[in-house]
C-alpha cells in the first residue's frame, strides 16, 4: 500500500494529524523527563572531582545539543519551503525557531551556573561558549527578520535565506572562534576534555536528550498548529472548526 | 553591466559626498572614543588598536548598508533592474563593489592614520591596512544580503545589524588576529590567506544569495 505523503503537506490535514500526535509526544516527554531527572539526581553517583554541581549536565548537554540540531532542522525546512514553495515547511521552520532559541538560552544559562562552581567564573571566552552565544544571535536574527515582515510569504522566504546563509556560516564561525581561542591561549580553563563518564550518568543524560526531543516535537507541532490557524483563518475548513467549537 | 552599475553608483556618490564623509567620520569618531573611555595608556592602546579599528570598520560599513539598495528601491529603479534581462547577481556584485569603493576604501586609507594615534609600529600598520583591504569587501558582500532582505522594512537599520553582525565575526577574528600576530612576532600570512579565502567564497555566493533576497523582497 502506498502512503500518500503529500497529503500531509496540506495545512488542513497536517493540522488534524498534528493534533493527534501531540498527546503522544507530550506523554513520552513527561515519562522520559521524570525518568531522566530521577536517574540524574538519585541514581547517578556523585562526581569525585566536581561533587554534586556536575548534575546540571543533565540539563545543559541536552539543551546544547538541541540548540545546534534544531538550527539545522530549521534551516532544512526553511530551505525546502523556499525551493518547493510548500507553505507548511516554512510554517514548521518558523515554529522551530523559538524552541531552538530557548534551548540555546538554557544552554548558556546553565553553562554559566555550572561554570561558577567549577571554574570560579560565570563566563569564559571559550570557543564553545562563544559559538553558542553567536548561535543565539543567529536565532534572534531569524526571528526578528520574520517578525518585521508583514507579508507571511515574504517572511517565510526571507527567513529561509537568512537561515541558509546562517547554516553555511555556522561551521566557519565555529572554527574561527576555535582558532581565535587557541591563539589567545584560552582563558586558563579547558572544557575540551570531558572526563570519562559513569554509565549511569551517560544513561541519565541520554534519557534527558530523548526527553528534550519529545518536548521539542510536541511544542513545535503545537506551535505549527497555531501558525496554521492564524494563516488559514480565511479558509473554509478553519471556519468549520470554529463552528464546531473545536478551536 | 558590471562596470555600468559601478560607474552609476560612484557618480551618485560623488553627487552626494556628504554620505561618504559621514561614514568616514563615524569611523574616525568611534576609534577616537576608545582612548577617551579606557584611558590614554599607550601599552594598552597598542594591544587594543587592531580590535578597535576593526570593530569601528564593521560598524561603519554596516551603517551605510541601508543606502546600497534603498534609494533605487524608493524611486523604482531597482524594479526596472530586476526586470532587465541582465544577470541580477552581477548587478548585486557591482553594487557591492561600488559600496566598497565608497565606504570601504576610505576606511582602508584612513586606518594607518588612526593606527598611528594608537602608536602601532610601522609593520603592524601595513598589516592592518592590508587586512582591511582584503576584509572590507567581504563586509560589503555579506552586507548586501542583509540590505536586500531588509529592503523597505520598518526598523530596517537595526534589523540589518542583527542579521549581518554575527556573520561578520570570522572576518573580524582573522582581521584583527593578523595584526596581533604580527605584533607578537608570529607569522600573520595565514590570517590574510583566510580573509582572502572568505573574499573569494563570498564573492561567488553572496551576490547570488543577495539576488535571491532582492527577488523575495520585491515580489
Amino acid at each position: 500500500m502506498a502512503i500518500n505523503w503529500f497529503k500531509y503537506s496540506s495545512p488542513a490535514s497536517f493540522y488534524s494529524l498534528a493534533g493527534k500526535m501531540i498527546p503522544l509526544f507530550v506523554f513520552a516527554a513527561v515519562i522520559l523527563l521524570v525518568a531522566g531527572l530521577y536517574v540524574g539526581f538519585f541514581v547517578a553517583p556523585t562526581d569525585f572531582q566536581q561533587g554534586e554541581a556536575y548534575r546540571i549536565i543533565f540539563i545543559h548537554v541536552p539543551a546544547a545539543w538541541m540548540s545546534m540540531f534544531l538550527y539545522v532542522v530549521m534551516a532544512f525546512w526553511a530551505g525546502i519551503g523556499l525551493a518547493f514553495n510548500t507553505r507548511l515547511s516554512s510554517m514548521f521552520a518558523s515554529a522551530i525557531a523559538p524552541t531552538g532559541a530557548m534551548f540555546t538560552f538554557i544552554a548558556l544559562w546553565t553553562g554559566a551556573l555550572w561554570g561558577k562552581p567549577m571554574w570560579g567564573t560565570w563566563w569564559v571566552w571559550d570557543a564553545r561558549l562563544t559559538s553558542e552565544l553567536i548561535l543565539f544571535f543567529l536565532y534572534i536574527g531569524f526571528m526578528s527578520l520574520q517578525a518585521a515582515i508583514d507579508d507571511p510569504r515574504r517572511a517565510d522566504k526571507a527567513g529561509a535565506i537568512i537561515a541558509l546563509v546562517g547554516v553555511v556560516n555556522v561551521p566557519i564561525i565555529y572554527f574561527s572562534v576555535q582558532w581565535w581561542n587557541t591563539l589567545h591561549q584560552g582563558a586558563s580553563v579547558s572544557v575540551n576534555q570531558a572526563p570519562a563518564m559513569a554509565s549511569t550518568m551517560l544513561m541519565g543524560m541520554l534519557i534527558m536528550v530523548f526527553a528534550s526531543w519529545m518536548y521539542s516535537i510536541a511544542v513545535i507541532l503545537k506551535r505549527t498548529r497555531v501558525i496554521i490557524l492564524e494563516r488559514e483563518s480565511h479558509t473554509a475548513w478553519v471556519a468549520e472548526l470554529h463552528k464546531k467549537g473545536a478551536v | 553591466m558590471f562596470m555600468w552599475i559601478i560607474k552609476r553608483d560612484l557618480l551618485l556618490a560623488v553627487r552626494r559626498q556628504s554620505d561618504v564623509l559621514t561614514t568616514l567620520f563615524f569611523f574616525i569618531i568611534v576609534v577616537s572614543l576608545f582612548p577617551l573611555s579606557v584611558g590614554p595608556e599607550m601599552n594598552m592602546l597598542r594591544t587594543m588598536a587592531p580590535g578597535v579599528v576593526w570593530v569601528a570598520a564593521l560598524l561603519a560599513s554596516m551603517l551605510s548598508l541601508g543606502r546600497m539598495f534603498s534609494n533605487d528601491y524608493l524611486d523604482g529603479t531597482l524594479e526596472q533592474m530586476l526586470l532587465s534581462p541582465q544577470s541580477l547577481s552581477l548587478l548585486v556584485l557591482g553594487k557591492a563593489f561600488a559600496h566598497w569603493l565608497v565606504t570601504g576604501v576610505p576606511l582602508v586609507l584612513m586606518a594607518p592614520v588612526l593606527g598611528i594615534q594608537y602608536d602601532l609600529p610601522a609593520e603592524a600598520l601595513l598589516v592592518l591596512t592590508s587586512a582591511l583591504l582584503l576584509g572590507t569587501p567581504v563586509l560589503s558582500l555579506i552586507g548586501a544580503i542583509g540590505a536586500a532582505l531588509t529592503l523597505g522594512l520598518r526598523g530596517g537599520g537595526v534589523l540589518v545589524s542583527l542579521l549581518v553582525l554575527p556573520l561578520y565575526i570570522p572576518v573580524l577574528i582573522f582581521g584583527s588576529g593578523a595584526v596581533e600576530a604580527n605584533m607578537s612576532g608570529v607569522e600573520f600570512s595565514a590570517h590574510l590567506s583566510l580573509i582572502g579565502a572568505f573574499l573569494l567564497v563570498t564573492a561567488v555566493f553572496a551576490p547570488w544569495a543577495a539576488a535571491w533576497s532582492l527577488r523575495v523582497s520585491l515580489e
